[in-house]
């Protein structure tokens, strides 16, 4: 278990030496203009183009940063052959996947962090004060944690089979249609016959982020239900932990060239 | 005790984006390194040296057989902890720093934490790099790099360590160093395996070796028992007009260039030769040997054809 741990912080510390937390002042620079130009026209609605904006930009941010560096943690080391003097070592391959995949996740989960304090503040200046249903925006940013989980693992997983290309266009593709998995599913339901089991299939099969996605809701001040958040955990842990086992079960099998 | 065992260890890549053809990298390879020997691996570029120290290493998966290590099967991850390996040409983490480097894989090669600091320390020290400890690996020359390679191989007080082409890239400094370092490993009661293509530091570094061409073993001994086994040739030269008769008799291949002549005859008539030259009172000016009988060998091995395709199946 420690050279999992060790592992991971080494992936964090790569991330942040190759200064892929810069992002952040993008995000500040952005939200920060953001709060102020609405702060100057629109009337009642600030908090509600706030909440979206910067949801949707800290989303945005983390889905980029998953996609691009999710590809490159373990084809990267072998390309470049770093990974020799890693696996020579008492260090299984699992244990080598998971690491990385935990610390992309910490990495994701630090500058969420941040970027979620940049939310808090822009709202402070538009609105002057906290309300109660703003503890709702914690729970949409939890689920875009959890989104992140899923594409981590996803991009791992594309990239133990297919070139670093492919392979963001891959987890892309499965991000925009996932985000409409809801609609999928109500697609599958409304035709029939053998269309039916594989629209179905395929609207199963992809990573449910509609379900992930509230921030439409908590712009609008609606509480999340408690079965909501439940089953997103569940679902996004199961998904990840299983497109995981995917990328063990080939990364095992691959010969380093 | 056996260090280093591989039963039948052989590896055929699948080459080809679409119709894959099959590659032989390694036909059967059955050999075996007794603990506290340096062991070199010699053969051409191709010939499948860094495919079998893959094999061992876990890091290319085998087609056929297994191999053993300190009597431990390879694919159990605790027998790692006894290894130490350095690859062809290293590429390390570049972001980090050579102290960096050495503290993640003690890490990962559980190294006490207690005896970390002090083994980083003394390894920078071994190897040269003690300036550059605090510098990222990324301004490193490529000679410093193969030295950060030697110290994160040996760092972990392995019981048998694999170089691969330990002393190619390198100036004669940087390769007079390494040699030191195996000749102090051998000290320590190591187990050495390297692979090489140059000779003059096989012959004089190793107890055995292994002559490895086309995926294929071509002959493995001590280094004595395999050179008496081909003749050597010696060059002879001196100052004449001619030369003598008797000299093509020999075998000898002759060369005159203004005053000097030069000849290299097969070492067994180098008495011979001496005699014609005696006789004719001619003065010698040089007698040496062309190349090492290690070569001779080596050049018997590598030149022979191929066996066909399927005959070590
Ligand atoms: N990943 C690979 N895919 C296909 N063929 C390979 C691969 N690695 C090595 N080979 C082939 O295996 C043979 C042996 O290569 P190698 O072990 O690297 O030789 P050496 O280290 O002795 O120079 C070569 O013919 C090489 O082309
Ligand atoms: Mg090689």
């Amino acid at each position: 278990m420690s050279r999992v741990v060790r592992i991971a912080a080494n992936t964090f510390r790569e991330a942040v030496r190759d200064r892929v937390l810069y992002n952040l002042i993008a995000f500040a620079l952005l939200l920060s203009g953001a709060a102020i130009l609405v702060g100057q026209i629109s009337v009642g609605i600030e908090r509600l183009v706030v909440v979206n904006l910067g949801l949707t930009a800290v989303s945005l941010f983390g889905v980029v940063i998953a996609i691009f560096i999710g590809i490159g943690l373990v084809s990267k080391e072998m390309e470049k052959r770093t990974l020799y003097t890693v696996l020579s070592r008492p260090v299984r391959r699992w244990e080598f996947i998971v690491g990385k995949f935990l610390g992309l996740t910490g990495t994701l989960f630090v500058n969420t962090f941040f970027m979620a304090i940049g939310v808090f503040a822009a709202l402070l200046y538009v609105s002057h004060k906290f309300q109660s249903s703003d503890a709702w925006i914690l729970v949409a940013l939890f689920f875009i944690v959890l989104q992140f989980l899923i594409l981590c693992a996803l991009a791992l997983l594309f990239s133990s089979f297919s070139s670093p290309l492919l392979s963001a266009v891959f987890a892309f593709s499965l991000f925009v249609i996932g985000s409409f998995a809801e609609d999928l599913r109500g697609f599958a339901r409304m035709s029939r016959g053998l269309a039916q089991g594989l629209a179905t299939t395929a609207a199963y099969l992809v990573p449910n982020f509609s379900a992930l996605n509230v921030i439409g809701q908590v712009a609008h001040e609606q509480p999340i239900s408690a079965h909501l958040i439940a089953y997103n955990t569940a679902y996004a842990l199961a998904y990840s932990a299983m497109a995981i086992c995917g990328a063990v079960l080939i990364f095992e099998r691959r010969n380093l060239k | 005790m056996v260090a280093i065992e591989t039963i039948n260890l052989e590896k055929t890549y699948a080459v080809g984006f679409w119709r894959k053809k099959p590659r032989v990298a390694l036909r059967p390879l059955n050999l075996t390194v007794e603990e506290g020997e340096v062991f070199g691996f010699l053969g051409p570029n191709g010939a499948g040296k860094t495919t079998t120290l893959k094999l061992l290493m876990g890091l290319v998966i085998p087609t056929g057989g297994t191999a053993r290590i300190l009597g431990k099967n390879i694919d159990e991850a605790e027998i790692k902890a006894q290894i130490g390996f350095l690859p062809e040409q290293p590429y390390f983490y570049d972001y980090l720093t050579a102290k960096e480097l050495l503290e993640y894989y003690a890490q990962l090669s559980g190294v006490e934490p207690k005896e970390r600091t002090r083994k980083i320390e003394a390894m920078l020290e071994r190897v040269g790099l003690k300036d550059a400890a605090r510098v990222q690996l990324r301004k490193f020359s490529k000679g410093m790099l193969q030295r950060v390679g030697l110290a994160q191989a040996i760092l972990h007080d392995p019981k048998v360590i694999f170089l691969d082409e330990p002393m190619s890239g390198l100036d004669p400094m940087g390769r007079r160093e390494v040699r030191d370092l195996i000749e102090e490993l051998k000290q320590q009661g190591k187990t050495v395996f390297f692979s090489t293509h140059i000779l003059s530091d096989a012959e004089a570094l190793c107890d055995r070796v292994a002559v490895i061409h086309q995926g294929e073993l071509r002959g493995v001994g001590h280094v004595a028992e395999l050179t008496s086994s081909v003749a050597g040739k010696v060059e002879l030269i001196w100052n004449g007009s001619a030369v003598p008769d008797g000299f093509s008799a020999l075998g000898a291949e002759c060369h005159m260039s203004g005053e000097t002549i030069r000849a290299v005859v097969p070492e067994v008539q180098q008495e011979a030769a001496l005699e014609i030259l005696r006789r004719e009172r001619l003065r010698l000016n040089s007698l040496t040997p062309v190349r090492s009988s290690l070569e001779e060998y080596y050049v018997q091995k590598v030149s022979l054809a191929a066996k066909p395709a399927g005959a070590a199946r």
